[in-house]
């Protein structure tokens, strides 16, 4: 080969070059996601600004002009006029009464207990690694109702009291929410689960029943519920029966959310393959054992983000018991506004924006939880 | 027993009639029967039995008797005098109200922002973002109140006012607006509309007609939109301007308890009504996206790709092949969303403002006809979630996918 020199042969790789400044980093991003076009770029302006709008107003008013410290109204009235800042202090103030209402002081540990234990066997059963599931569940579901009631409504055996009676009429802020969303779930849960069955049921009358009851709470709007369970349950029982105002509230939420239940419940019935349940007849199962051993586990597993989001759902409509005259928390909220001692042009803002960060806190926090075990429990359907 | 033990002599192998799956059956359902039949009567004879020592006769006469109370908001005419069936229809008219302007501004907002949340821009979905998240997690009572009791509650006194062009005007009695007042010859401008309405859908069919035989295209939304508008405002010339505004009447001058706006000159919606709607369209609004941006990503990359590949533009994929897959998808829960906010609309009752269930209310408490006031409550919400889902099942059967 006489031209063999001609070609040159690379004998190492040529250096790698850095990616075009314009298309990586924080310029490339920008590039990318807020001026890719003429049109874009006025958008992304319009967006700032209206970002700013909102976001400016809100932090001078929480944080820059906000009072934190402070005996009563003399603290918190703007110096010139205006609305002046969040009184942060009159929620400090009367922070004791959004968390326990007028539940008496001496007594406000035995809630504190309860919130302790709430949380403490939640926690590891919303954890999906963490072992002892059943034992947990049992506990959550059984034990602590019983032990909740007793410590919150007192506990007197024989002559002793072991516990003082305290009134559910003193009941109130947050733990008024909890106890309406906690208990109107807990106790939805077998009746939901007894409708879903009931709906999907061989026998007419069995499914005729249910379906009624499902579309007759489904349809009606909580606010007629609660005034049916405060005005015309007590028609409805024998004389001298009375019930406790909050017992009343917490039947009519535990039927509306049960139908709501039976519905998330379905959903999860629904998804079972058919072959489960024969795998199930196959080996001699009969229908309840087939329920709980087979079936159930299964469609419940499915179901934790619908109930969750249920639970959001009863969570917020808590609220609503403020109309039939209950202070939950945002009653206790809009009750302490009358009181002369905090009163401040700004005083309902701040009550507002305290309620509203912690419902945020709780609802978001559980939407949350409910993504993650979608996604997580997704992994056995995707395809 | 005797005779089924001898039927069960003759087939050795049938099992106990316990064991049965169909006597089972029958059994658990006539029981069933049995518990419901005696929970209902003891309740209707407790519930006698209380109506009677209370005397409260129960029955339908008191819808004939005078209500006695006013209605800050009416869209028929009432008075104190009129009976207290009157006065429910009044709160029937005013939740329907509520839910129509609701459910129109929620739709908008919804779209909006649904369509935003999927935008390539950073800024712009991340607001969306925002705004679904944090309208979703607070209680819609709440949100009720911050517009009633926080926003509205800081506008101006009775005696001054903000104003938005001149026509608009909000103070603390709620927002102004002019009226509009028709004289004779004003319904032609009606009939110009109808005549419009229809001859449109004429061209549509005309014009998709033409399209499927020779493949022309005629531009439908702009004629359509031509003659819509266009006729009613020609016909409203040429019958000589039969319809005048009335503007609200602002007093600025004479004895200080007089200054503010004329009573019933224009049309003024009150801080009541405002409030809720606002709240109800925000709050619904932060569904009504979730649910856009579901049925618009339910629709696969491919579809988009195979459009643009068959030489569509943006618009009409958008138009012929996005949307109509999209909606599909986006209908039934955007319809149990528009039921919602109807249901929701009876927390009016927070804020007095005079829909079903806060008139019923009033009533109840002057009649204590609990179970009459509660079951036409139930009714009146029942029917119209009865309505919704027949109009979904419908749509449902229509809509659905017809395969092969």
């Amino acid at each position: 080969m006489a031209n063999s020199n001609i070609f040159q042969i690379r004998t190492e790789e040529a250096p790698t070059l850095p990616a075009p400044v314009s298309t990586t980093g924080a310029i490339g991003w920008m590039r990318k996601n807020l001026f890719s076009s003429i049109s874009n770029t006025i958008l992304t302006f319009i967006g700032i600004l209206l970002a700013y709008w909102i976001i400016a107003p809100f932090i001078q008013f929480a944080f820059v002009d906000a009072v934190w410290t402070g005996e009563n109204r003399e603290a918190c009235l703007p110096q010139d006029g205006g609305h002046g800042g969040a009184c942060w202090a009159y929620v400090e103030a009367y922070f004791p009464q959004f968390i326990y209402g007028r539940y008496p002081s001496a007594e406000t540990w035995r809630v504190d207990i309860v919130y302790a234990l709430f949380a403490l066997l939640l926690v590891p059963l919303a954890i999906p690694s963490a072992p002892f599931k059943r034992t947990n569940a049992i506990l959550f579901l059984v034990v602590f109702p019983i032990v909740a009631y007793f410590l919150l409504t007192g506990l007197v055996i024989g002559d002793t009291v072991v516990l003082p009676i305290v009134e559910t009429a003193v009941w109130g802020g947050l733990l008024v929410t909890l106890v309406i969303a906690v208990t109107g779930i807990v106790a939805s849960l077998p009746l939901g689960i007894a409708l879903a069955l009931g709906r999907r049921s061989q026998m007419p009358i069995i499914k005729l029943v249910s379906i009624i009851f499902i579309e007759f709470w489904r349809g009606v709007p909580l606010i007629t519920v609660l005034f049916m369970s405060s005005v015309m349950l007590p028609l409805f029982l024998p004389e001298g029966v009375t019930f406790d105002k909050l017992l009343r509230v917490l039947i009519g939420v535990t039927l509306f959310s049960a139908a709501y239940m039976a519905e998330v419940v379905r959903g999860g019935l629904q998804a079972i393959p058919k072959g489960q349940y024969e795998g199930a007849m196959a080996l001699g199962l009969r229908f309840w054992p087939m329920m709980y051993l087979i079936v159930l586990p299964q469609a419940l597993k499915l179901v934790i983000p619908g109930i969750v989001n249920t639970f959001i759902g009863l969570f917020k409509d808590t609220t609503l018991v403020l109309i039939v005259g209950m202070f939950d928390l945002l009653g206790q909220i809009q009750s302490s506004f009358t009181d002369p001692t905090w009163s401040t042009p700004s005083q309902g803002h701040t009550g507002y924006l305290f309620a509203a960060i912690v419902f945020f806190v709780f609802c978001f926090g559980m939407s949350r939880y409910s993504i993650f075990m979608e996604n997580k429990l997704h992994t056995g359907h995707k395809r | 027993m005797s005779v089924m033990e001898q039927d069960s002599a003759g087939a050795p192998a049938r099992a106990s009639l316990m064991n049965d799956p169909k006597v089972r059956g029958y059994f658990y359902q006539m029981l069933l029967v049995v518990l419901l039949l005696t929970f209902g009567y003891i309740i209707v004879t407790n519930t006698v039995a209380n109506l009677e020592r209370q005397n409260i006769a129960s029955g339908w006469g008191f819808i004939e008797n005078t209500a006695g109370f006013g209605i800050i908001q009416s869209l028929v005419p009432y008075a104190e005098t009129s009976s207290y069936g009157r006065a429910i229809f009044v709160g029937f008219l005013n939740t329907v109200l509520v839910a129509v302007v609701g459910i129109f501004f929620a739709t908008i907002i919804g779209f909006l922002v649904g369509i935003a949340r999927l935008s390539n821009n950073w800024v712009i979905s991340r607001i969306a973002y925002c705004y679904v998240e944090l309208v979703r997690n607070v209680p819609l009572l709440l949100q009720i109140f911050f517009w009633y009791f926080a926003v509205l509650r800081a506008v101006p006194g009775k005696r001054e006012k903000w104003s938005l062009f001149d026509t608009f005007h909000l103070n603390i009695a709620g927002l102004r607006g002019p009226k509009p007042i028709w004289e004779p010859g004003a319904e032609f401008i009606g009939y110009a509309l109808i005549i419009a309405i229809v001859a449109s859908i004429f061209v549509s069919r005309w014009a998709r007609k033409r399209q499927e035989e020779t493949g022309q295209q005629f531009p439908v939304f702009w004629t359509g939109l031509g003659l819509i508008v266009g006729l009613p405002v020609i016909t409203y010339f040429v019958t000589g301007m039969p319809m005048t505004l009335e503007h609200p009447n602002f007093i600025e001058t004479g004895p200080a308890l007089r200054r503010g706006f004329e009573l019933g000159v224009g049309i003024n919606l009150i801080p009541e009504f405002l409030a809720l709607t606002a709240a109800l369209a925000i709050y619904t609004a932060a569904f009504i996206a979730e649910i856009v941006r579901a049925g618009i990503q339910a629709v696969s990359h491919g579809q988009t790709e195979a459009s643009h590949a068959l030489g569509l533009r943006q618009g009409p994929t958008l138009r012929l092949v996005i949307i109509p897959q999209a909606m599909r998808v986006i209908i039934p829960p955007l319809t149990s969303q528009y039921l919602n906010l109807t249901k929701n609309s009876s927390l009016a009752v927070a804020i007095a403002f005079p829909d079903l269930v806060s008139v019923g209310g009033t009533v109840l408490n002057q009649t204590g006809q609990a179970i009459e006031i509660i079951g036409i409550w139930m009714a009146v919400y029942l029917s119209l979630s009865l309505i919704t889902s027949a109009f979904m099942n419908w749509y449902n059967q229509r809509m659905a996918l017809v395969e092969r």
